[in-house]
Formats: structure tokens, sequence, C-alpha cells
């Protein structure tokens, strides 16, 4: 198949972008988003032209490490699937394809369709962990957790931080993955000793850097991971509740 | 040839770790913030080992090229993570852990090691559950388990299909509160491009961030390698894009060994390719195969689709050879077993380059439900990629490269032969011999960097109270920068015609066919002529365009490739040396008559290391033999 | 390092009460909207509810008028329970639009470089995306209808008409009772989220009852809405006279 591709480019962080068109030609329908534009790179490469810088890794929907807005969506059209998990039988033979880079403050584009997404790592060092020393932990069958309270906290484990979320709301916000993280933890017996000081911290990075919920639901839907906005309604309550603890304990 | 002194601690194996831990020097707990430490890499290895060595209150330098300490390859494995906890009472024990690995291993690893790695695999568990690792469990709220990778025991511990993620993401965030709590500095974006050696012992490194292009000299009393694996050595493997080895290479050309580097591993259940510019093989988890029947049909014709095909006309080859393991038997047996039935003709799918997969028989015995429930995001992943329902058409499988037992050398202390440098996770070769069982890499990283390199690093730093870390300034460090950047101009300064990549396809097919599943002299000397010639084209005709002061992925690939024409010539030199078949090593001049591997202990019961000499294609030999008292060798046998 | 949009609620240090603090942060703003939104939900819908009585005539809609000016009298003095509750619906109103712009502001600066090619959008619905805009139009909605029904500055009756007698007034000029209805579709459209979002607000969040939240949402906003579009529509039709 062949399609035309309005790509964003900019030289550097503090570098004016813009888009510029390519065209992928003779692609096949069974290879993924990312070999299609390893394919537009081989043939920008030959020309003389410098590649188009895009995030990946794993390429297997896990590391978190791509992103691409696609036409308007974040991780493009197919739902709960990682730009690299993206394949072309997606599109039809024609097509135009409009890539952007994630767009947020908390994420400055660097070049290209790479950002920079270190506030997440700064969101998760305010207080999404447990507190345990190497060694010091008892057995592990000792605290029986129920089935459902294990999965409840897979599911929101599940994230991968490649920060759709931020990139698909409306307003910018962190919300998703932010609470994903906190009700990780703060479902598990484990995590109930920090429960409140790591709602509290953990939210109050992220309003550093983030835009605040207006319960849009856009973050669901571009979620590669499916988690559930379910998840931001238990942050609220828990940052409530913190609130109120902390300051009594304070 | 030396002997190499891999500092086996005396004494009976089950106390040899023990002992050794109350012999080892210790740093005082006031003292230890007057080290430094240097870690590259942030998978589970590094991660766990900075969070550690942080905790202890060292003062730690972790580095990672990714963007984020939890982008590490780690975070892919898909299965499990085994220990010895006997959980479900049937006959486990932290020695038949051992001996299992050892077995698996096909008796080329070091029993000392093996062990303490089963002695410590339960403390593994305990800590990951108490940091939040959501296990998968039971319904009475304890602790579920699986068989995995040819083991007759339950003792795989696993988190869905995401075990590699939530073990990385317990160990990220344990770094992450050593990060806040100022104990440990992390520097993302930075590829560490030489290791500096002064006095013969490691002082430090050079790294390049990959933003903004700056060359950094960052020094330390010691320096710990936990940058994983080289399979993509081969161009196309499971690992992710940007797994490479040229922290380890680059260390071993300033005098760390390099030990059995042809020791890969391939995995059986990867998705076939689906056309020739593929770039990344992925892999369904081998849990796939406790409930999946693997076949092909009888006539090499067949055109029938697989639902059609009568089970008469269905050669059930794994339950056929190996009745009791039969779907189950280790990664390289079935991944050989696969590559004689599709080189006889019997592939499946368009480009007949995979086996089926198939899971009509447990659909039918526990229902579509049950297999949902265990498989079910395995399958929409491969729904995804092949646009096939496995529900309903069987999955088609392949093997590819996976893992590699390979790697920097080190003795019981995970030091290798620079004092001062540490290797841990993937990037050494310690405990899986020439085949890791399924679900050990996992155990192995955090093994190593939880529980063993805390300790024995202090062993190394002890005697050094008082003496300061090598300056900066110093003219080593001035000189392996000078290498860097010099290497830099010069890919950006040649008018090159061809892409990194190119090569790098080149690379991987040479090592595919010479030095892949099967291997025999003629196809080794073959690529040992290939390789260094289309390397000397790659030195001068590669072709990176753009700057040095910016993001430039050509410019980050140029150099792994370029370590991996190197190693690639080291590997299949190790392949030819090694006279024998033996787990993933398969010279098809030593096998039985049905085909089995055929191991040399009497010649090969060794470790292999090699010492870079400066010419990539002469390098020296040294051997550590391979002493075992606790388990007797016989033949695998896995009929 | 990625760019800050605010210094946080982390960064003041000292620690004031439970709600100056949690106010500090975009999730306390939030708990404001959604409280003072439930204000304004029960007020309209007694509003409602209460202009229902303009289907029974003058002198009924006049007493009820009349009544509300009487509650708890003579407990407290007269209109004060009213003013009470004027006070209450004022402070909510205050709280809703600061909180409001103050959230908006930081949403604002969390993107200040737009995407430059079209967005698609696959679940955040107009509603969703419109709540600033319908927030305003009722805003000033009420601003002309306190002028026109309360204060009568602007209502087309002459002076000391009755209540009833300036509804009446009010909505038989067809441009009057257009702006009503605009204005009330807004509201409409801005209860259809508001309703729906305060669960995820207040965090009230159960698996089995969340599938619930839309049906209210729809339910409350159709019965507050149709009941109110009905009033200018009677009396341009002559239910009403
Ligand atoms: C698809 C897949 C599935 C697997 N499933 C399982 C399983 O189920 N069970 C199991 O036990 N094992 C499994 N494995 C194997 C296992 O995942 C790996 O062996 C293990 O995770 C390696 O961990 P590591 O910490 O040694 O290295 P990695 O996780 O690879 O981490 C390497 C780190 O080093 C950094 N790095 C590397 N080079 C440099 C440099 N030059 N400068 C700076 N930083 C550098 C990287 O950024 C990264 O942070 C699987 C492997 C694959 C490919
Ligand atoms: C009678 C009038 C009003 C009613 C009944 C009402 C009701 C609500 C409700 C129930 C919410 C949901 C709160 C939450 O999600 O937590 C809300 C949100 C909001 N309202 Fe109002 N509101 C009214 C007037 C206004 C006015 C006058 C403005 C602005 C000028 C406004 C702007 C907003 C905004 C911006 C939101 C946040 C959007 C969101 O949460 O999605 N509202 N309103
Ligand atoms: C078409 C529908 C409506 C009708 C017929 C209507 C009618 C009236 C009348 C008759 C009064 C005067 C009451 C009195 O002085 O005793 C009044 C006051 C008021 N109305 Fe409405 N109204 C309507 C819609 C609304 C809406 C949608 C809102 C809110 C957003 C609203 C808010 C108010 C307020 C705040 C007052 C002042 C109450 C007071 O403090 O006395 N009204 N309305
Ligand atoms: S919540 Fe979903 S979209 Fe957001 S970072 Fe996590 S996986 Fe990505
Ligand atoms: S899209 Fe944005 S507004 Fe909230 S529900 Fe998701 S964070
Ligand atoms: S490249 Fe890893 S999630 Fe897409």
């Amino acid at each position: 198949m062949n399609l035309t591709l309005r790509v964003w480019r900019q030289a550097g962080p503090d570098a004016p972008g813009r888009f510029e068109t390519y065209q992928a030609a003779d692609i096949s329908p069974d290879s993924s988003f990312l070999e299609m534009l390893d394919l537009v790179n081989e043939g920008l490469i030959e020309q003389g032209e410098e590649p188009i810088e895009f995030m990946h890794d794993c390429r297997e929907g896990i590391c978190g490490t791509c992103g691409i807005m696609i036409n308007g969506q974040a991780h493009g059209p197919a739902s709960q699937t990682a730009t690299c998990q993206l394949h072309m039988r997606t599109f039809s033979d024609g097509d135009e394809l409009v890539l952007e880079p994630w767009r947020a403050s908390g994420f400055p584009v660097l070049k290209d369709l790479v950002v920079d997404r270190s506030a997440f790592d700064h969101i998760v060092e305010a207080g999404g962990y447990v507190t345990v020393d190497t060694g010091s932990a008892p057995d592990a069958n000792l605290i029986p957790i129920p089935k459902d309270t294990a999965d409840l906290a897979m599911d929101a484990a599940a994230c991968i931080g490649c920060g759709a979320c931020v990139a698909a709301c409306p307003n910018g916000a962190a919300q998703l993955f932010t609470s994903a993280k906190i009700a990780h933890l703060n479902s598990l017996p484990q995590g109930q000793a920090e429960r409140y000081q790591r709602t509290e911290s953990m939210v109050d990075v992220m309003e550093e850097y983030f835009g605040s919920c207006t319960n849009m639901g856009e973050c669901e839907a571009a979620c590669p991971k499916g988690i559930s906005i379910d998840f931001i309604a238990m942050m609220n309550k828990d940052y409530r509740k913190a609130k109120f603890q902390n300051r009594r304990s304070a | 040839m030396t002997v190499l002194d891999s500092r086996i601690p005396d004494g009976p194996l089950e106390t040899k770790w023990e002992d050794h831990k109350f012999s080892m020097k210790l740093v005082n707990p006031n003292n230890k913030r007057k080290f430094d430490i240097i870690i590259v890499g942030t998978g589970l290895a590094g991660a766990s080992a900075a969070a550690t060595l942080g905790e202890l209150g060292y003062r730690v330098k972790v580095f990672t090229f990714h963007d984020s300490a939890r982008r590490a390859h780690s975070i892919a494995a898909q299965g499990g993570i085994n220990a010895a906890k006997n959980y479900h009472g049937d006959g486990d024990s932290v020695f038949r852990l051992f001996y299992d690995t050892v077995k698996g291993g096909d008796y080329r690893s070091r029993e000392a090691n093996v062990y303490r790695l089963a002695e410590v695999s339960n403390n593994i568990i305990d800590q990951c559950v108490a940091q939040g690792v959501p296990f998968a469990r039971e319904y009475g709220g304890l602790l579920d388990n699986r068989s995995f990778g040819g083991a007759q025991v339950s003792r795989t511990f696993y988190a869905r299909g995401q075990t590699g993620q939530q073990l990385l993401l317990g160990a990220y965030q344990a770094l992450s509160r050593q990060v806040k709590a100022g104990t440990v500095e992390l520097v993302t974006n930075a590829e560490m491009l030489e290791l500096v050696v002064v006095d013969g012992k490691a002082a430090g490194i050079i790294t390049r961030d990959l933003v903004t292009g700056r060359i950094e000299r960052h020094s330390a009393h010691a320096t710990v390698l936990g940058t994983g694996g080289y399979s993509n050595a081969y161009y196309l493997s499971t690992n992710a894009m940007t797994c490479n080895v040229t922290a380890a290479w680059r260390a071993h050309r300033k005098g760390a060994y390099f030990a059995n580097p042809s020791f890969t591993q391939i995995h059986p259940t990867a998705i076939p390719s689906s056309d020739e510019f593929q770039s990344k093989l992925t892999l369904m988890s081998e849990s796939l195969r406790n409930d999946g029947r693997i076949w092909v049909p009888n006539d090499p014709d067949e055109s029938r689709a697989p639902g059609d095909i009568p089970e008469s006309d269905r050669d059930y080859y794994l339950e056929r050879k190996y009745p009791s393991f039969g779907n189950l038997a280790p990664r390289d047996i079935s991944s050989r077993a696969a590559k004689v039935v599709v080189d006889e003709g019997k592939g499946v799918g368009p480009l007949k380059n995979g086996v089926y997969l198939d899971f009509a028989d447990a659909i039918q015995r526990l229902g579509k439900d049950a297999v949902a429930d265990k498989y079910g995001n395995l399958f929409e992943m491969y729904e995804r990629i092949t646009g096939e329902n496995p529900y309903e058409v069987p999955m088609r499988i392949y093997p590819a490269l996976h893992y590699t037992m390979g790697g920097l050398w080190v003795d019981y202390h995970l030091q290798t032969t620079i004092p001062g440098l540490f290797a841990i996770g993937e990037a050494n070769f310690s405990d899986h011999g020439a085949n890791r069982l399924g679900a050990s890499a996992l155990m192995q990283g955090l093994a190593d960097g939880y529980f063993v390199l805390p300790y024995t690093i202090g062993d190394y730093l002890a005697p050094m109270l008082g003496q300061s870390k090598v300056d900066t300034s110093a003219s080593e460090f001035a000189e392996a920068e000078a290498a860097v950047t010099g290497q830099i101009d010069k890919w950006l300064g040649q008018k090159g015609t061809r892409s990194v990549d190119w090569y790098h396809r080149e690379l991987g097919k040479i090592m595919w066919d010479y030095c892949g599943m099967e291997r025999t002299q003629q196809g080794l000397e073959k690529a040992l002529s290939e390789i260094p010639a289309l390397k000397e084209e790659f030195d001068t005709n590669v072709r990176v365009l753009g700057s040095a002061d910016t993001i430039n992925s050509s410019l980050e690939k140029v150099g792994r490739v370029a370590d991996f024409f190197e190693l690639g010539e080291l590997m299949c030199r190790d392949a030819l040396v090694r006279e024998e078949s033996c787990g993933g090593h398969f010279r098809a001049e030593h096998q039985t008559e049905d085909g089995e591997a055929l191991r040399d202990d009497d010649n090969f019961a060794h470790v292999t290391a090699w010492e870079w000499t400066g010419d990539a294609s002469n390098p020296n030999e040294h051997r550590e033999q391979l002493e075992f008292d606790a388990v007797q060798l016989s033949t695998r046998s896995y009929k | 390092m990625a760019t800050k949009v605010s210094d946080g609620p982390g960064a003041a240090t000292r620690r004031a009460p439970f709600v100056v603090e949690l106010y500090r942060s975009a999730l306390g703003k939030k708990y404001v909207m959604a409280i003072t939104g439930i204000v304004f939900m029960g007020y309209v819908l007694a509003h409602m509810l209460g202009n229902l009585k303009l289907y029974q005539g003058a002198e009924e809609f006049n007493e009820y008028a009349e009544f509300l000016r009487q509650l708890l009298y003579p407990i407290l003095p007269e209109s004060a329970t009213l003013n009470i509750l004027r006070l209450v619906l004022l402070l909510s109103l205050v709280g809703h639009v600061v909180a409001a712009a103050q959230l908006t502001a930081m949403n604002r600066k969390a993107r200040p470089e737009r995407y430059q090619g079209k967005r698609d959008y696959v679940v955040a619905d107009f509603a969703a995306r419109t709540m600033r805009w319908t927030g305003v139009i009722v805003l000033l909605f009420l601003v002309y209808h306190l002028a026109d029904l309360t204060w009568g500055w602007v209502n087309p009756a002459p002076e000391g008409a009755s209540v009833y007698d300036k509804v009446i007034a009010s909505f038989s000029v067809p441009a009057i009772s257009a702006f009503y209805l605009a204005a009330n579709l807004a509201l409409g459209v801005h209860l259809y989220h508001g309703v729906w979002s305060l669960f995820q607000s207040m965090g009230w969040n159960n698996r089995r009852f969340n599938h619930w939240r839309r049906t209210l949402a729809i339910g409350f906003t159709v019965v507050v809405v149709g009941g109110n579009l009905s009033f200018p529509i009677a009396v341009l039709t002559g239910i009403i006279d």
C-alpha cells in the first residue's frame, strides 16, 4: 500500500517545527507502523536527508517508549494498542497520516516526534513505592491477598508509562497515569502504611507539571493498556482523605 | 592460556554462601557514604543493585540510555520467575532448583554460583511481594505458581503475562525511592561508551548524553555493568531494538574477558516474521506450551486449512519424540525440533516458516473462558500482530534468538577480570551454562542485584577505605574521552552510502545462518571470513547523517553495530573451538544417532573466556575448568 | 527536564487548615466544583418544580412566591431563610466560577502549544469539551434572569406587577423566550456532563453502580431542562396566559 505522511519535524527543543510531507511506498499491510517508519527513514537516509526521530524500543507494547499522535489520536486509531503494536492493515491504501509528538508542558518536545517524559519519573519518586529495604521482607505467603484485590492491583499496575493519557487529554492532565500507580499500591495490604502520604505527594508533584481533570475520559480511550478512569475516582477519594489525615497527624 | 581464578569458597555446597558472607570484609555503615559506585543499566539487575546499594548508604550513580529507568528490556519478560518456595508441596527444594538449572544448562555452569542462585531465589519472591508486585493469586489469597519451560514442578511465579514488567517496576520504584532520598543519582539518556581503567583497576566511565550529545566523565571506586544481553547481534531477535553489547564490549576491549560468547538461546515460541524488512520478532510466552499442542502437517504439500487437517495427517512431533516432556521439552530441544520439521518443508503459514501451536484441545478441555483467563492478553497480542484469531486458527510459531548465556566472565564475587569492574544480570556469563531454563533470567538478574553484589562489592571496597576515587582529570579519562569523540567524528565525517541498519541486517543474516540454531565447522569458517570483510566495508561506507550535539539515532546505532561486528566474530570463533554440542550450542558434527546434542565432557567441561588483544581476529583463549561435585554429569534425556 | 506548570500545592510548606490545604490543589478545586455543582443541582431541580405552579395559575404561583419568603417564619424573620439560601447560592456561584477559572487557566498552561493537526476525539463528547462555555452562558443568563424576574429592571411588565405577570410578560416576547430556551439548552449540556462528572470528582466510585451514573445524568438533565423549557413554550403557545 502507498501512503502520504505529514510528519512534524523539529530540530531541537527550542527550534520551530513544521509539518513535512513524505511518501511511504510499497508498504506491506502486515508490517507494523514503526516498521513503516523504518522504511521511510531508510529512504530518507538514501536521499541524504536526516531520518525522522521517533521513540521506540521493545516494539511489543510493554516498554512504553513509543508514542505518536497519529491523525489526532494518541497511538493512532486502534483501541488498546500502542504505536508499536499498530499494524498497517488498520489503514487503507492512499490514506494521509498526520504524525505529531505528544504535546504538553510536562512533555517538552526534544526533536521531531521525541518528547521528554521525565515528569512521570518525578511523580513516582514522590511516593510511588513501598518502603521496604532489601532483605527485610517477611515470607511472601504471610499476607494472603484476595484474588480480586490482587487482580485489581494488577489492572492498575499494567500501566506502561507511555504518556498517551496526557497526550490525549484535552487538559493535558496526567490523572490516569498517576491514579494507576496510586491505585496499584493503595489497594494492596503492603501499600497501606504509606497510603495517604503517597497519595498526597504524588498528586502534588503531578499538579506541578500537568493540567487538571475534567473527566473527559479521553485518556482511558487512548490508553494502550485500557487503564480505567475508575482509578481517578479512587485517587480523588484517597487524596481528600489524605489531606485530612495528614493534617491531623502533622 | 592462563587459569582463571573463580574464587569459589571452600566448604560444602550448601553452606558456601552463608559461610562466605561471614568471611567477606564489611564496610562499616558510616563509611559506606565514602564510596562512590557507578552502575550502568537499570534493568532488573542494575535497578535492584542501585536501589540496594543506595539503601545501604553507598553513593550511587546509575546510568541508562533509556529515557526512564523503567524502560529497560527486562520490562518485556512475560512468563515468570522461578523460586524454590515449594508452596505447592510438589517436591521442590533449593537443591532441586539448583540441580535442574545445572542440568538444564547442560553442565556448563558453575555449581557454586547456581546453588547460591537457587538459595536466594526465595528471598527474591519475599522482597518483590513486599514491594507490592501483584503476583497472581489463588482464590485462597496465596501465591499461584505454574510450571514453566520444562520444569516438572510448579515453581514459577507470575503476574499475568507481564512478570518482567511488574518485577522491573518493583525495582524501579525501589530505585525511585533512593533517588528521592538522595542516595542514588539517576542519569537517564546517558550511554556508556568507554570504561576507564587506571592502574589496572576500573576507575570510571565515559558517557554520551543522547539528547544533547554532551560527553561526560564519571569516576567511582567501583563500576558495575548490568547492561543486558547481546541477542541483537543477530539483528532479528526478541530483544528490544536498543539492546546491545556496547558497554560490555568496550569493557572487554579494556581487559575484561568475554566468556562463552557462542552460548545463545533460541526461543521456540516467537511469531514467525512476515516479510524481509521486519526489524523485531515478538515472543509469545512459553507458558503457552503448557496448554498448546505443537504440530505440523505430515505432508509438506498440505494445502488444507489447519482445522480441516485430520488427526491422522498431523505430526505432533514433540509429543512423539519426547513422550515424557512432550510440548514442554526444553527450549533448545524444541527449537531444534521445529527447525528440523521446517527444513523438511513441513512449515506452515504463507512463508512456510512456522509450526502450529494449537489450543483447540485446551479450549475443548477447559472451556474458552478458562483459556482466555490464562492467556487472553497473549492471544490478543497475537491477533494484533498477525490478524488471526488464535481461538479459531492455531497460532504459528517459530524459534527466534532470545537470550545470551555468554557474557563478561565473572568470578564468584561477580567481578570481571578487571578489578573493580563487576557484571550482573544477562551481561555476565555466570549461571546458565549452555542453556537457560525458562523463568530463570529474571531470577538471576534480581539475585545478583538484590542479594549477591551488595555483599561482594563490600569485600572489594573495604580495603580501599580512605582512598579517594581517581580524579576525572587523569590522563586515562582524557584518553578515553578522546577515543570516543574521535570515533564519533569519524562516523559523521565519512561520506558513506549505506545505512547502519543495512549493515546490521547483513551481519544478522551471517550470524543466523552460520552461528544460529545449528553450527558447522564449514559454516563458522565461512562466517569468520565474511564478517571481517563486511566490517571493513562498514567502516568506510556506512552513512551517518546529522550532527553529534542532538538526538541522532543513526549515530547511536553505528557504534553499537560496530561492536556487534567484533563480537560476532568472537562468537563464531568461540563456536568453532567448542568441538561439542551442548545446550544452545549445537555443532552438527557432534550429535547422536537420533540427532541429539553430543557433549564432550572430557575435553569441554570448561568455560572459554576470551581476552582482547587489539586484533578482533586474534583473541587469546583462556579456560576455567568446571568441577562437578554435587551433580552427576549425565546425558540430558527428555524422552 | 520537563517544564513545570505550577509550583504545585506542595510548594506551600506551611500547613493551613484542611479545607484551605485541599483547595490549594487542583483536586481540591474539583471538590469545590462538584459540591457547588450539587448545590446548584438541588436548586435548579427545586426551582423547576416550584415553577410548575405556573400551570396552576397566577394565584397559586404568587402564593408560592410569598410562601418562599415566609419560609420558617416566624422562627426566623421574614425572608431570612430565603436570604440564607440566597447567600449559599451566591457563595456557591462564586466558588464554582472562581474554581472553574483557576482550573481553566491551569489547563491552558498545561498545553501552551496546541496540536497542529486536527484532533480526533474518541469519547470526550461535545458536552465535556464545552463545560466552560455552557457555564459562561448559564452565568450570563443568570444575570439577565435576575434583572428580569427578581429585580424587574429589564422586565417588560409595568412596575409593581406580580411575579406571575412578569413571567408572562417576558415569555410573551419571542426573543426573550428564545434566549431562555437557548440558555436552558446550554444548562442541559452542562448538566449532562456535570452530573456524571461529579461522581468522579467526589471519588464516588463503585464498579457495581458506575454504569448508573450516565443514566442519572441524563434523567436529571431531562427532568430539569424539560420542565424549564416547557414554560416559555407554554406561554408562547397560550397554554399559560
Ligand atoms: C521477550 C522476552 C521475554 C523474556 N521472558 C522471560 C521470562 O519470562 N522469564 C525470565 O526469567 N526471563 C525472561 N527473559 C529474559 C530476561 O528478560 C532478561 O534476561 C533480563 O531481563 C535481563 O535483565 P538485565 O537487567 O540483565 O538487563 P536489561 O533489562 O536488558 O537492562 C539493560 C540496561 O542497561 C542499559 N544499558 C545497556 N547498555 C548501556 C550503555 N552502553 N550505557 C548505558 N546504559 C546501558 C539499558 O538502558 C538498560 O537499562 C525474556 C527476554 C525477552 C527478550
Ligand atoms: C446553575 C448553574 C450550574 C449548575 C447546575 C452547574 C453544575 C455543575 C456540575 C454538577 C458540575 C460537575 C462538577 C464536577 O465534575 O466535579 C459542573 C462543573 C463545571 N461547571 Fe458548572 N454548574 C452551573 C453553573 C456554572 C457556571 C456559571 C459556570 C462558569 C462560568 C460553570 C462552569 C463549570 C465548569 C468549568 C465545570 C467543570 C467541568 C467539569 O467538571 O467537567 N458552571 N457544573
Ligand atoms: C424557564 C425557566 C425558568 C423560569 C420560568 C424561572 C422563573 C423564575 C422566577 C419567576 C423567579 C423569581 C422568583 C421570585 O422573585 O420570587 C426566578 C428567580 C430565580 N431564578 Fe429562575 N426561572 C427559570 C430558570 C432558571 C434557571 C435555569 C436558573 C439557574 C441557572 C434560575 C435561577 C434563578 C435564580 C438564582 C433566581 C433568584 C432567586 C432568588 O434569590 O430570589 N432560574 N426564576
Ligand atoms: S495510564 Fe495508559 S496511557 Fe497513561 S501512561 Fe499508563 S499506559 Fe500510557
Ligand atoms: S482525558 Fe483528561 S480530563 Fe480527566 S478523565 Fe482523562 S485526564
Ligand atoms: S516500543 Fe515499547 S511500547 Fe511501543
